[in-house]
């Protein structure tokens, strides 16, 4: 597990499981290529968002952790 | 295919240097009359040093290469005398847009603020810079450029350096001080003494074509990125002289060179572009691949490494010639301080400390725009759509969009010949930073009245308007400083006529000189002569200024 100085890993979400729900139904109609731009996509306007470079940094090392 | 261009061919002439028994020597020898060569060439004469260059060709670039010079890169043309001609020739343009599939995504103004002599940039073919260069090089005294003379030996030796030359009528050896090697990206000099130029290679070609066509396209720079007429790739347009304009179209790595650039194959591609109905003659083809390198460093003793032989960039961004244009800009007055004693040796290994750091930030910058342009992954590629078709509606994506971080010259933030800030500016002045530019007296510009190839300083009188007897001893003192005489500007004075020789006094007519530089009574400038800022304070000291002249020469 990665320590974390500015990235809040604790939940903040009001309604875990319609936003884990929206994000899927965000796909329902998409082909492959399309989810994958519209993944591409929301990352992009997340990160304009959050902005911080600090906060970007601790969750790009995060979703890459364990996996290779 | 039409020409609008004749390519000169200059004459070999046998130099009385061939006739000598033992080698003739010359403080400067440039090996390459490229672009940056010459550069090195003409500065070492504005600096009063004489100098020859040796060239192995007859003539200058042939076909379409560079086209875009920055703004910093006329300014130092300037300087050398031939930034006018390339302005009055070139085409001037601050605006690109760029477009995804069949839209305009966004616009850039390359140069949002007014008040500055010289435009963001302008497109050139390469040749009719080095015709200027050439000319200017027969008008300058002290400096020689022989065709057809190629080097094929370097010695360094304890004191001096010793080369070989060859030439139509045979073989002789000359002697420098310091030899400038300018032989561009595959540099059979570093090559010889067995340096390296490392990096990354990219698996792209791209076609160039030139073409001439009487349109009534602006002079904008128009990137595509896979547009309907070429789908898969990217295409870049822009207007050069003569209305000959220059097009880049992304290939790709499978494609074959020989018979992407034949006609038949190009003017289709063209056709798909300009429209049917679109009259052109095509005049130039040619495929090309680029790399990303640098030599570790560029001193070795006595021989320098500039331009192309030292780092190479791809050509997005047009951070090639403007990039060595910075380096001969760098180097030759310090060159000039170290033959006259007046600063030691080590002065010249400045040059690695600031242009090395500036090669990597034209390699960063170049190597991303590469990547975004021609993305290597699947993934990268999705990234890169992503932010194109974000880019058009929504304003933070454009940021990301990168077809190209188009030249702008390097600061020497961290270099050891700055003496830091003191006292709080409101300025992107800082040490290190190549000057800005402002309208002084009547039609006149800052950059030029810095020009002189001296250290110069600028000085904001105090709000009445004149100098009192300590402010003008301390500033006709400086201008007689025994090593590095001043060149001193005051703005903000009164018409008075008792100015001491030396300092003289500069309208800011529009108020812009003040504004840029924060330039509240009492603060001082100081620029170096490839005009750096050295140091800035906010009230007139001449022991500071005096020991920041020594650090700016590495004399303390
Ligand atoms: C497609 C393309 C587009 C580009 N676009 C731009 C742009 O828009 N803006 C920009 O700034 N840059 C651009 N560049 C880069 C630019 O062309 C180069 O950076 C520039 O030409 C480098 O100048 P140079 O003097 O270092 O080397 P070169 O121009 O390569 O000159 C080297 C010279 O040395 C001579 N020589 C070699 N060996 C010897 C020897 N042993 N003895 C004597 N002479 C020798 C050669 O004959 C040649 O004349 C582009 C390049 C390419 C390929």
């Amino acid at each position: 597990m990665i320590e974390t100085r500015k990235l809040n890993v604790q939940p903040t979400l009001s309604r875990p499981d319609d936003f884990y729900n929206a994000l899927v139904e965000m796909h329902r109609e998409l082909s492959e290529e399309q989810s994958r731009l519209a993944n591409a996509k929301l990352i992009l306007l997340l990160a304009n968002h959050i902005g911080d470079k600090e906060t970007l940094e601790e969750a790009l090392r995060i979703a890459a952790e364990g996996l290779n | 295919m039409l020409q609008t261009h004749q390519n000169p061919v200059y004459a070999y002439s046998h130099s009385a240097d061939q006739d000598t028994p033992a080698p003739v020597h010359h403080p400067v020898i440039v090996v390459g009359a490229g672009p940056i060569g010459m550069a090195a060439g003409l500065d070492a004469a504005a600096q009063g040093i004489p100098a020859v260059i040796l060239d192995d060709n007859n003539t200058v670039s042939i076909g379409s290469r560079a086209v875009c010079y920055a703004k910093r890169a006329l300014e130092i043309l300037d300087r050398l005398g031939c930034g006018q001609r390339m302005v009055d020739k070139g085409i001037t343009w601050n605006l690109g847009k760029v477009f995804f599939r069949d839209d305009l995504v966004y616009t850039f103004n390359l140069l949002p603020e007014s008040d500055h002599h010289r435009p963001a940039f302008i497109n050139l073919q390469q040749y009719y810079l080095e015709e200027y260069m050439v000319e200017q090089i027969r008008q300058t005294k002290h400096l020689e450029l022989r065709w057809k003379s190629r080097v094929t030996a370097v010695a360094e030796k304890d004191d001096h350096v010793e080369i070989q030359v060859e030439t139509p009528d045979g073989a002789y050896r000359l002697t420098c001080d310091y030899l400038i090697v300018a032989d561009g990206a595959n540099s059979g000099i570093r090559r010889m003494l067995g340096l390296e130029s490392s990096g990354q290679v990219f698996q792209d070609r791209f076609l160039i074509a030139d073409v001439v066509m009487e349109t009534d396209y602006p002079p904008e720079r128009w990137f595509w990125f896979d547009p309907p007429f070429h789908q898969g790739g990217s295409t870049l347009l822009h207007r050069q002289a003569d209305n000959v304009w220059r097009i880049d179209f992304q290939l790709g790595w499978d494609a074959d060179p020989e018979e992407e650039k034949k006609p038949e194959n190009v003017i289709p591609r063209l056709k798909a572009m300009l429209g049917e109905e679109t009259e052109f003659e095509l005049e130039w083809t040619s495929v090309y691949t680029f790399q990303c390198r640098r030599m570790e460093r560029f001193r070795h003793g006595r021989l320098f490494f500039v331009g192309d032989a030292a780092h190479q960039v791809s050509p997005f961004g047009a951070r090639g010639a403007n990039s060595g244009f910075q380096d001969t800009d760098n180097l030759l007055w310090k060159l000039k301080l170290v033959l006259d004693g007046r600063a030691p040796q080590r002065l010249l290994d400045s040059y690695d400390a600031e242009r090395v750091p500036a090669a990597d930030e034209n390699l960063l910058n170049s190597t991303r725009s590469t990547d975004f342009i021609t993305p290597k992954s699947a993934v990268s590629r999705t990234f890169r759509d992503a932010t194109l078709l974000l880019a058009e509606e929504y304003p933070f994506a454009r940021t990301l969009v990168n077809s190209g971080r188009l030249s702008t010259p390097a600061v020497y933030r961290d270099s050891p010949l700055n003496t830091p800030d003191e006292e709080r500016f409101d300025s992107k002045m800082v040490p290190g930073a190549p000057s800005t530019d402002a309208p002084v007296n009547a039609g006149d510009w800052f950059l030029r009245l810095i020009a002189n190839s001296r250290f110069n300083g600028l000085y904001f009188a105090p709000t009445d308007g004149t100098l009192s007897d300590p402010e003008l001893t301390a500033l006709s003192s400086l201008t007689e400083h025994a090593d590095i005489p001043l060149n001193i500007l005051v703005a903000g004075l009164e018409p008075t006529d008792n100015l001491p020789a030396g300092v003289r006094a500069v309208s800011d007519t529009k108020g812009v000189l003040s504004k840029r530089f924060d330039g509240r009574p009492g603060t001082f400038y100081l620029f170096r002569p490839d005009q750096h800022v050295a140091a800035r304070w906010r009230s007139l000291d001449r022991q500071k200024i005096e020991a920041a002249l020594k650090r700016a020469t590495a004399c303390s």
